[in-house]
């Protein structure tokens, strides 16, 4: 991939990351967090990782997104864009948050590998999806299977919390 | 040339403003939501060591992506489950802010 168009996914992901959190208002926020997710998906695919990048697209982009949206729906929204700013506590939060940042990136420009370019592949149409689904179903057989149970575990959790109780 | 680092560097800013939003906002919908950045940039730093170390056969390391795909599942329940308790509290409580949830503060 063109270094160009990192930077332009790059970019988009982290303006629209950003927007998130600076919107006031809930649905605008999460039609940002959709476009930074659609950047994100882009970044996977140029890493390669084409089957990461389109469940990316299909679970956040798709199922998360609408549930957000629906949940919104179902809130009172005004609430929130009335409400103060409490200022130092927001200083102090962005204070943290840029100190972890600086963390981070010392320890990147310490690491000796960060600074390599990746390798090339041996074909440029690698089998993504048949190598995962490999792995998936020998090495990490047991770990899936699992995670079927926390999924059934989810969606029974979720229907008991959202029934209403009979009074 | 892009680096290693550059989507390293990438992968921690977005972290951060998942942080940054997790401790600024005090409503609960856009708390998840910044949740949700957080396991994404985890998943992109993952994406991004998964391509650098090309094994013998010439493929990327395929054991991250795999994770990738455990941490997506996870994280989809994670928002289903939290989105549920968001909506029984508004039932309860008519309101998502945390600032206004006191009932376990010592």
């Amino acid at each position: 991939m063109s270094p160009f168009l990192f930077w332009i996914f790059a970019l988009l992901t982290v303006i629209f990351g950003a927007a998130v959190f600076l919107n006031r208002n809930p649905v605008a926020s999460a039609l940002c967090l959709v476009v930074s997710f659609l950047g994100l998906s882009a970044l996977f695919m140029s890493l390669d990782a084409f089957f990461v990048g389109i469940i990316q697209v299909l679970v956040y982009a798709g199922a998360v997104m609408v549930l957000f949206l629906f949940i919104i729906m179902l809130l009172d929204i005004r609430a929130e864009e009335q409400r103060r700013i409490n200022w130092l506590a927001a200083v102090g939060g962005i204070g943290v948050a840029v100190i972890l940042l600086i963390q981070i990136c010392v320890v990147i420009g310490h690491f000796q590998s960060a600074r390599r370019t990746f390798p090339p592949l041996a074909t440029s149409a690698t089998d993504d999806v048949w190598n995962i689904g490999r792995l998936l179903f020998t090495n990490y057989n047991l770990p899936f299977q699992i995670i079927g149970v926390l999924v059934l575990v989810a969606t029974i959790g979720v229907v008991l919390l959202s029934r209403r109780e009979p009074r | 040339m892009i680096t290693l680092g550059d989507y390293l560097v990438v992968s921690a800013i977005l972290f951060t403003i998942g942080l940054a939003g997790v401790m600024l906002r005090r409503n609960l919908i856009i708390i998840l939501m910044s949740l949700e950045l957080m396991l994404n940039a985890a998943n992109l730093s993952l994406v991004a060591f998964s391509r650098f170390r090309v094994g013998a056969n010439g493929l990327p390391d395929y054991n991250a992506q795999v994770f990738v795909f455990f941490v997506i599942t996870v994280a989809a329940a994670e928002v289903a489950v939290g989105l549920a308790l968001l909506v029984a509290l508004y039932r309860a409580r008519q309101t998502t802010d945390v600032d206004e949830i006191t009932s376990l503060k010592f």
